[in-house]
């Protein structure tokens, strides 16, 4: 079991998500971040701190190519340990996607 | 820049600022005192003992203790061994991250009788806190009652559902695995006030309830308040009810040896029994208030649970320190940004608070992580402005002090030791560590200089 960042982070970046991250097990580029799968001790705190609703659990996506992706991406790319500025543009990206998943 | 920081309490508040201050790039030494020979606070002496994937935020705290200028003081008192006048003059800062470990009460009558604990009792018993490990639990009665609806009591549900040999896998301390080997219990309630869609205990630690070896999950659907729930609110709460729904019907057959039945809209109004907890009666619940913000009004109408364990988990609250500002209706040390502000409103110069003593006991362990690099936000701003240096004299004059006195300090070598000796005891029955659970056995370990490895 692990947490996966979907790709409702590429475009928004908010990375709240890493200021409560235990075990600082959040990897990025420019455009989104990644989880450990090897660090992430299932705790949930990041999920609540997303604005664009962007982790989930890897049973609520079985099967989704997100939990590779994830896993390839994070051990390639650096550690995220503190908060960054969002992506231009992500407040409308995020109003968009939350839009969305209450239709 | 340079300075000296003492932070008090080893938990995740007190590793998360040594760590945002070790990392902050200035020259700082960080000296974490600890009231127990051994650190981490509630990872230890909170985390359950089944949820071991939890437990490895550990090796983060180790990583911050190996920096060369992090020092871990153990087995001393802050406010007894060492006054915090003395602390304050030492050091440039002092932070307060001693947590929040007394249990609220519910205040009612026949709370004190024998059988009736907090849950907070009975989880430092099965972790092996020094101060609980003789504290008794009587398991001889088919039914106890859990009241409250949060993580701490669906943790304590659990460790007394589960099979023994479900637990030997875990590091729950032998003395608490052989009296649950022993216990008598069929049935546990576990009591909320307010319906399933304000339950306060999360998801993924209900769904667990789905999946234990020889536990039945039991839930009634007539204890959702569907009629003066908002639409929001059942969708907000679809996941919750999903789980829930999927448990046992109570007037299904039995399926298991022992049933976790999960009850909703009731608030505990006495126990009762002969020099002993026997029953709790409970009033029964309406909500009233606006969607989301719905609290729970008890009404005329009263049920009566057979209870020989009655377990509140309620909420805990912090402890104050001895000249150290305190907010006693809410328990926590009063604060702005991490600083620590005193009667008069104005801030405490030199000291910061971070974690449950600041907040209050809410959130899991990585909130405590944000929490308390704000408060080292807070340190280091203080730090860069103009400010008078203690003597550096203080601070090396109280280390040895302390590491001289008549009482023995634990430090990061000792703890090495204990937590060897730990795992090493713990592999031998197939458990992660099996813990020391008395102070004098931790420091005798601490003090036993490892054999170095024989030359070939």
């Amino acid at each position: 079991m692990t947490h996966v960042v979907t790709e409702n982070c590429a475009g928004c970046r908010f990375t709240d998500c890493v200021s409560v991250c235990p075990v600082n097990c959040f990897h990025g580029d420019g455009e989104r971040l990644y989880i450990d799968p090897v660090l992430c001790i299932d705790c949930g705190a990041c999920i609540p701190k997303c604005p664009a609703k962007a982790i989930v659990e890897d049973i609520d996506i079985l099967g989704s190519p997100m939990i590779e992706l994830n896993e390839e991406k994070s051990a390639i790319l650096p550690v995220i340990t503190a908060k960054q500025e969002p992506l231009p543009g992500a407040e409308a990206r995020r109003d968009a996607l939350l839009a969305e998943g209450a239709a | 820049m340079t300075g000296s920081i003492a932070i008090i309490g080893s938990g995740p508040a007190g590793f998360y600022a040594a760590e945002a201050l070790l990392n902050s790039g200035e020259a700082l030494r960080v000296d974490i005192f600890e009231r127990l020979p051994v650190p981490f606070g509630l990872v230890r002496y909170g985390v359950a003992p089944d949820h071991q994937k939890l437990k490895r935020v550990t090796a983060v705290f180790e990583t911050v203790a190996a920096h060369p200028d992090f020092s871990f003081i153990g087995n001393v008192t802050a406010g007894r061994d060492v006054s915090f006048e003395e602390l304050g003059a030492a050091y440039d800062a002092v932070i307060l991250a001693t947590g929040a470990i007394s249990d609220r009460k519910l205040g009612i009558p026949g709370e004190s009788l024998p059988g009736s604990h907090s849950a907070t009792e009975f989880v430092s018993w099965y972790n092996g806190h020094p101060e609980f490990r003789d504290h008794s639990f009587d398991l001889s009665h088919p039914c106890a009652a859990i009241i409250g609806n949060g993580n701490v009591a669906l943790d304590v549900c659990r460790i007394l559902a589960k099979t023994p040999e479900d637990l030997a896998s875990s590091d729950i301390c032998d003395h608490a695995l052989k009296v649950l080997s022993d216990s008598c219990i069929t049935d546990i309630v576990v009591a909320g006030r307010r319906c399933p869609l304000q339950a306060s205990f999360s998801i993924r630690e209900l769904r667990e309830f789905a999946a234990i070896p020889g536990v039945e999950a039991v839930f009634d659907p007539a204890e959702i308040d569907e009629a003066s729930a908002s639409p929001e609110e059942m969708d907000a709460a679809a996941r919750m009810l999903n789980i829930l729904k999927g448990f046992s019907h109570p007037d299904e057959p039995r399926k298991a040896a022992r049933r976790v039945h999960f009850r909703f809209l009731l608030s505990p109004s006495r126990i009762e029994g002969e020099g002993r907890a026997e029953r709790v009666v409970l009033s029964r619940c309406k909500l009233e208030g606006e969607a989301f913000a719905r609290r729970a009004v008890a009404t005329e109408a009263e049920t009566e649970l057979s209870a020989g364990l009655v377990l509140r988990s309620v909420g805990y609250r912090g402890t104050p320190l001895p000249g150290v500002p305190f907010d006693d209706a809410k328990g926590v040390i009063p604060s702005r940004e991490g600083r620590v502000i005193g009667r008069d409103g104005e801030t405490v110069s030199g000291l910061y608070t971070a974690g449950w003593i600041r907040r209050g006991p809410s959130g899991i362990i990585g909130t405590n992580r944000e929490c308390a690099a704000e408060t080292a936000e807070a340190v280091l701003a203080d730090l860069r402005a103009d400010r008078l240096a203690p003597d550096p004299s203080l601070r090396s004059r109280l280390l040895s002090r302390l590491q001289t006195g008549a009482a023995q300090t634990v430090d990061l070598a000792g703890w090495h030791r204990i937590d060897q000796m730990e795992q090493t005891v713990g592999a031998a029955q197939g458990k992660p560590r099996e813990k020391i659970t008395s102070v004098a056995e931790m420091l005798a370990a601490a003090a036993v200089n490892m054999p170095e490895p024989a030359l070939p």
